[in-house]
């Protein structure tokens, strides 16, 4: 391990430290937004994992987590919470298998389209299976779980995420993903897999936005398909893994926090006018930092540093 | 019966695109150590038989083989970890990776595999091998055309492929630049290694085949050393119509 990893590593156990502090402040306020930080950390960057090389735009992340949600709403009078945790996970990775199987021969605008699709196709199997089978429409998930408990999950979550990618970024996968990120057909007459690469990582942010659909079924309390599929949340996450930068692991974090806390005023200075203000602060971004604060930081560096440095 | 140091042989390959015939019926063999030129006019279906032997597409008809082992059918992917690598007529690189991460991309995933240090060491032998030893840390952006050409060849050197196909390598190329890229293909060749290029520039035929096979509308209308190919009758008239033979 070089000087600089073992540097990162010091500084971002210290900063996991600091962060595993705050249900400390006893702000209950402080620790809900801090909850939501955590949660679209996690989205987030397990996200650009997989489109951060590929640039394949996924929108399915509802779709994960809504399926998250549901093993939990329909599992928790029959077993333990952390069994059910396992099964949103195995489920997760099942299905974005399944799905990238299916889609990941698409090409750009179609694979949005149908990532897009996909979560709003399996909100209306949820609730067509409901109205049948389950008698009801919504579903209840009453557990002891408190805020402060949910906080310290996402957070570890969120290392486990870290870990994975910076594993990844080491790894033949990895490497894998970035050459076919940059050519896809010099990919394949290099002798990559192209196909198994890009399935092997598209399951990774499908099973971590299920783990998280699982891990937040508890604070609904009551779960019903609008709720879990929110086609919103698979778009949150893309504008703020964008906005902080998808090519770096920590880009997306950098995006997370100041998207958060502008949501937070937004929703509550401007609450009718929430979608239009997204609208627009999406159109910002692309045209502003198209590569994000991760991208924009870096330029600077090497604007500020001499060359060959 | 192909020889016993046959390399890749080309049984009755065929490829159809709707009612145009690309490839037509076309047999050859590849020794080992032997630098074999496939010449033929515009449209005659060179590029096409490059991207059949590559995987780029498939078969229509017919079958080839790498050391008697069929390879017609498999993907892009499978052909190259077997030992097929090529180049691309419109030179093809990763942008948005270094120098020495474009080599190590073919010296990772090619056909004899290596991984950390091995791959970059491996890759490191190959950028000096093309002339490119002192780019290793320049951006893509920065690299010459032939800078660019030799980045390519490293990148495909670097998975130790069986047999090299270089599609119009020596294209594009400026007189001096033409040069270089000569020699570094002859360079090649007294290594050993068994190579297919698609050619057009003639000095380059002469000078570094051993054979030609020179194709027309699909078809194979001669095959033997360039002197003897190039004398034919039926090359003339294909290259330079009935009025001229």
């Amino acid at each position: 391990m070089t000087g600089r990893e073992l540097r990162n590593i010091t500084l971002s156990a210290i900063v996991l430290a600091l962060a595993a502090l705050l249900p400390f402040l006893g702000n209950g306020y402080v620790l809900s937004i801090g909850i939501t930080i955590a949660m679209f950390t996690v989205l987030a960057t397990s996200w650009a994992l997989f489109s951060g090389p590929t640039h394949y735009i996924s929108l399915a992340t509802a779709a994960f987590y809504g399926l998250g949600t549901y093993v939990v709403a329909a599992g928790i009078d029959h077993l333990p919470y952390w069994l059910l945790l396992i099964l949103a996970l195995v489920a997760g990775a099942v299905a974005a298998a399944l799905i990238g199987l299916a889609t990941l021969r698409l090409s750009g605008v179609y694979f949005v389209i149908f990532t897009l699709g996909l979560a709003e196709m399996i909100r209306q199997i949820v609730s067509w299976a409901q109205n049948n089978w389950g008698g009801h429409r919504g579903l209840y998930v009453l557990t002891d779980i408190t805020e402060e408990i949910l906080y310290w999950e996402l957070l570890a979550a969120a290392t486990a995420v870290y870990l994975l990618g910076w594993w990844i970024g080491r790894s033949r996968l990895g490497f894998a993903l970035r050459i076919i990120g940059n050519d896809e057909v010099v990919a394949a007459h290099s002798g990559i897999d192209t196909a198994r690469a890009k399935v092997m990582l598209f399951i990774v942010p499908g099973m971590v936005a299920s783990l998280v659909g699982a891990l937040l079924a508890p604070r609904w309390t009551y779960i019903e398909p609008a709720i879990a599929f929110s086609a919103m949340l698979s778009f949150q996450v893309v504008i703020m893994a964008l906005l902080g930068g998808a090519s770096r692991l920590w880009g997306p974090l950098l995006g997370v926090i100041p998207f958060t806390l502008l949501w937070e005023a937004i929703s509550i200075y401007f609450p009718n006018q929430t979608m239009l203000l997204l609208g627009i602060v999406f159109l910002l971004i692309v045209f502003a930092i198209p590569r994000g604060i991760a991208g924009r930081a870096e330029d600077l560096l090497r604007a500020v540093r001499p060359r060959g440095n | 019966m192909a020889k016993a140091n046959t390399v890749l042989s080309v049984r009755g390959v065929s490829r159809r695109f709707g009612g145009l015939v690309a490839v037509d019926r076309m047999d050859f063999d590849v020794d080992e150590h032997q630098v074999m030129g496939l010449i033929g006019p515009n449209g005659s279906g060179k590029t096409t038989m490059m991207n059949l032997i590559s995987g780029a597409l498939p078969l229509t008809d017919g079958s080839i083989d790498l050391r008697g082992s069929k390879i017609s059918g498999l993907s892009a992917q499978a052909i190259n970890r077997r030992g097929v690598a090529r180049t691309f007529q419109l030179v093809r690189l990763l942008p948005g990776l270094s120098v020495i991460e474009n080599v190590m991309a073919g010296a990772v995933f090619g056909h004899r595999r290596r991984w950390g240090r091995a791959a970059e060491d491996y890759a490191r032998q190959m950028l000096d091998r093309v002339g490119l030893d002192d780019a290793a840390n320049e951006p893509i952006a920065s690299l010459t055309y032939i800078d660019q050409k030799r980045l390519e060849l490293a990148r495909v050197l670097a998975g130790e492929p069986e047999i090299l196909l270089l599609d119009e390598w020596l294209a594009g190329l400026n007189l001096t630049e033409l040069e270089t890229g000569i020699q570094l293909i002859k360079d090649l060749r007294a290594e050993g290694r068994t190579v297919i290029l698609v050619e057009h520039v003639m000095d380059a035929i002469r000078s570094l085949c051993d054979v030609c096979i020179v194709m027309n509308s699909g078809k194979k209308i001669a095959e033997g050393t360039p002197a003897e190919v190039l004398a034919d009758d039926e090359v003339i008239r294909a290259y330079l119509g009935d009025d001229d033979a």
